[in-house]
C-alpha cells in the first residue's frame, strides 16, 4: 500500500514537471506544426540561468522569472530568424532546431562547465509532510501546485479570453484564422515564446530536485515529445493527461520492471498511436 | 537532355570515386583509413534512410534503431554464442526487417509531423531496451570485445586494410541493390507517392503497400550497416542508437541531397570526417556541427548534389522548348 501511494505520488510530481515542459511544446506543435528539438535546451539553459541568479544571491522566485524571461527572448530570436520561414518543412525544422540544440549544449558547457549542480531551494520548501509511515517532500508538492496553477491559468487564457480564442482558432485552422483577420504570425511568435518560457520554468524548478547538468536537455526531450504525441498536439487537456500518464508509467516502470522500464514507457505510447495516430485528444 | 547530361557526369563521377576508394588504402594513414571505413558504413545507413526519406518523402526520427538492431545482434550472438559472420549477418538483417515490419504497421498510419513523432517513440523503445535490458545488452556499459569476422580467406579482417575492403564490398553491394530498386518501376512508384500520394492512389497503385515495402528495405539495409558497424567497432552501446544519432542520419541525407543515393553517401562521409577531424583540433566541434545543421537548411536545402545539379543545369545551354 505504502509502495503504491509513494510511487503514485512520485509519478504525479514528475508528471507535473513534465506538464510544465510539454504544455507549451504541445501548443507550439498544434499551432505551427514545428518539431522543436531545442525545447530540451530551453529547459537546461533555463536551469543554468536560474542557477546564476541564485549564485548572485537572488531569491528563488527571481531565479525562475529571470531564467524564464531570458529563455523566452532566446526563443523569440530563434523563431524570428529561422523557424518562421520553415513552415510545413518538417525536415528543415528538425535539422535547424537540432543545430541550435547542439550549439546551446556546447555554449552551456563553455559557460557553466561540465559539473552537475543542484539549485538550492528556499527553506520553506524543504522537509517533508509526514503521513503515517509515508513522507511527501514539500518540494514535490510545490511542483504539483505550480503545475496546477499554470494549467489553470493556461486554461483560463485559452477558453475565456479573446487572445485565447484567437489561439484556438489558429490551432484549428491557421488559414481560416488568417482569413478572418487574426495576425497568425504574431500569435505564433507569442506561443513559441510562451513555450520557451514554460520550459525554462520547468528547468529552474527541476534544478531543485533532479539538478542541472550537461545532457539533461536530450534526456528530457523524448519525454516531452511523448507527452505531446500521446495527449495530442495542441490540446491542453491532452498535455495534462499525457504528462500524468508518462510520469506514472515512468515511475512504476522503473520500480516494477527495472530491466524493461523504457520499454514499459514507450511501448504503450506506440500502442496508443497505433489506435489513434493523432493522440488521445488531437485532431488531424 | 538535361537529365541525361547530368547522368553522364554522374556515371563518370561514380566510376572515379569507386576507383579512388579501391586504390586508396596504401596511400592513407591508418587514422584516415579507419575514418574512411566508418564513412562507408555510415554511408550504407544514410542510403537506406534515403529510400524512405528521399524517395518516398517520409522523414523518420528513429532510423538509428536499425543500426542498433544489427549491431546488437552481432554483439550478443558473437560474444555469448560464438556465432560466425554469416549467422550474425543473417540474424542482424533479419531482426531489423522483422522489427521494421512491426514498426511499419504502426508508423505508416501517419504522415508528416506525426510520422516523425511515432518513429521517434519507436526508436526510443529500441534505445530503452539497449539502455535498461542489462541481462541481455549489458546496459550503458555496452557489449565490448566483439571479435572481427573470420572468413575462409587468405587475409585476416583483424587488420585494418582487409576490413576496409570488407566495408567497401558491403557499401558497393548496398549501393547497387538500392540503385536497382530506385530505378525499378517500384522505385518510380515511391517517387510518385512522394510527389502526390492522392494521384498515385487514383491511378490504382497500392500506396500503403509500396510505402511498407520501402520501409522494410530501409530497415533491412540499416540493419546490415549495423552488422558491419559492430564488427568494425568491436563495441556496441546504447549511445549508437540514441535520438541524436537518428537526427545525424537525417542530416547526412539532407546534406548530401535527398533522393540521390550518392548524395547521402557523400553526406555521411562528410559528417564522419568532420566530426573526427575537427574534434582533433578543437573541443568546440559541437558548435561547428550545429552550424553545419543550420547552414545546410539555410544554404543548401536540396543538399550538395541538389545544388550541383542546379548549377550544371544553369551552366548548360538553355533547353529547346520542344523538350518540355
Amino acid at each position: 500500500m505504502e509502495f503504491w501511494v509513494t510511487q503514485a505520488f512520485n509519478g504525479i510530481s514528475y508528471g507535473a514537471l513534465l506538464f510544465l515542459l510539454a504544455g507549451g511544446l504541445s501548443l507550439i506543435f498544434g499551432m505551427m506544426r514545428i518539431v522543436n528539438m531545442t525545447h530540451g535546451s530551453y529547459y537546461l539553459l533555463g536551469g543554468y540561468v536560474g542557477l546564476t541568479v541564485i549564485w548572485q544571491n537572488g531569491p528563488f522566485v527571481l531565479a525562475i522569472l529571470v531564467g524564464a524571461l531570458v529563455i523566452a527572448l532566446i526563443g523569440v530570436g530563434e523563431w524570428n530568424a529561422f523557424l518562421k520561414r520553415l513552415g510545413g518543412q518538417e525536415l528543415g525544422q528538425v535539422l535547424t532546431t537540432m543545430g541550435f540544440a547542439l550549439i546551446f549544449q556546447d555554449l552551456g558547457l563553455v559557460i557553466w562547465g561540465g559539473d552537475p549542480y543542484t539549485i538550492p531551494t528556499p527553506q520553506v520548501l524543504s522537509g517533508a509532510f509526514e503521513l503515517g509511515q509515508m513522507f511527501f517532500p514539500v518540494y514535490r508538492v510545490f511542483i504539483v501546485l505550480v503545475a496546477l496553477a499554470v494549467a489553470v491559468v493556461l486554461w483560463l487564457v485559452l477558453e475565456r479570453t479573446r487572445v485565447g480564442a484567437m489561439m484556438r482558432a489558429t490551432v484549428d485552422d491557421a488559414e481560416m484564422a488568417r482569413g478572418v483577420g487574426i495576425n497568425v504570425t504574431l500569435i505564433s511568435m507569442c506561443v513559441f515564446s510562451l513555450g520557451a518560457f514554460l520550459a525554462a520554468v520547468a528547468g529552474v524548478v527541476a534544478g531543485g530536485f533532479v539538478g542541472v547538468y550537461p545532457g539533461a536537455d536530450f534526456e528530457i526531450l523524448p519525454y516531452a515529445f511523448v507527452v505531446v504525441i500521446v495527449g495530442g498536439m495542441g490540446s491542453l487537456k491532452g498535455a495534462v493527461i499525457g504528462s500524468l500518464m508518462v510520469g506514472l508509467l515512468d515511475n512504476f516502470g522503473k520500480a516494477l520492471f527495472p530491466e524493461l522500464s523504457y520499454f514499459t514507457l514507450f511501448a504503450p505510447m506506440a500502442a496508443i498511436l497505433a489506435v489513434r495516430p493523432t493522440g488521445l485528444f488531437g485532431r488531424a | 537532355m538535361r537529365e541525361t547530361l547530368f547522368q553522364g557526369y554522374q556515371g563518370v563521377v561514380l566510376g572515379v570515386v569507386g576507383l579512388l576508394l579501391f586504390v586508396a588504402p596504401p596511400f592513407l594513414s591508418s587514422f584516415l583509413l579507419t575514418l574512411l571505413t566508418q564513412s562507408l558504413i555510415y554511408a550504407i545507413l544514410a542510403m537506406s534512410l534515403d529510400i524512405i526519406l528521399g524517395y518516398t518523402g517520409l522523414a523518420s526520427l528513429g532510423h538509428a534503431a536499425y543500426l542498433g538492431l544489427g549491431a546488437y545482434s552481432v554483439g550478443i550472438l558473437s560474444t555469448k554464442y560464438g556465432a560466425g559472420f554469416w549467422v550474425a549477418l543473417a540474424a542482424g538483417v533479419l531482426l531489423a526487417v522483422v522489427v521494421a515490419a512491426i514498426f511499419g504497421l504502426v508508423a505508416l498510419r501517419a504522415t508528416g509531423v506525426y510520422f516523425l513523432m511515432i518513429t521517434l517513440a519507436l526508436g526510443m523503445v529500441v534505445w530503452g531496451l539497449g539502455h535498461r535490458w542489462v541481462s541481455m545488452t549489458q546496459g550503458d556499459n555496452g557489449i565490448s570485445a566483439i571479435p572481427r569476422p573470420k572468413l575462409p580467406l587468405p587475409w585476416s579482417f583483424a587488420e585494418s586494410i582487409p576490413f576496409y575492403y570488407l566495408a567497401l564490398a558491403g557499401f558497393l553491394l548496398a549501393f547497387f541493390i538500392l540503385r536497382v530498386i530506385v530505378r525499378s518501376p517500384f522505385g518510380q512508384t515511391l517517387v510518385g507517392i512522394r510527389e502526390s500520394e492522392s494521384r498515385m492512389r487514383t491511378l490504382g497503385y497500392h500506396v500503403w503497400l509500396h510505402k511498407y515495402i520501402g520501409f522494410l528495405i530501409a530497415g533491412g539495409i540499416g540493419g546490415f550497416a549495423g552488422v558491419l558497424w559492430a564488427y568494425y567497432n568491436g563495441f556496441v552501446s546504447p549511445a549508437d542508437l540514441q535520438l541524436a544519432t537518428s537526427v545525424e542520419i537525417l542530416l547526412m541525407v539532407a546534406l548530401g541531397g535527398r533522393g540521390t543515393l550518392f548524395g547521402p553517401a557523400l553526406g555521411a562521409s562528410i559528417i564522419v570526417l568532420l566530426k573526427n577531424l575537427v574534434s582533433v583540433y578543437t573541443h568546440r566541434w559541437l558548435l561547428i556541427l550545429g552550424a553545419v545543421y543550420i547552414g545546410t537548411i539555410v544554404y543548401a536545402p536540396e543538399g550538395i548534389v541538389g545544388a550541383l545539379r542546379q548549377w550544371t543545369q544553369r551552366a548548360s545551354p538553355a533547353p529547346l522548348r520542344a523538350e518540355t
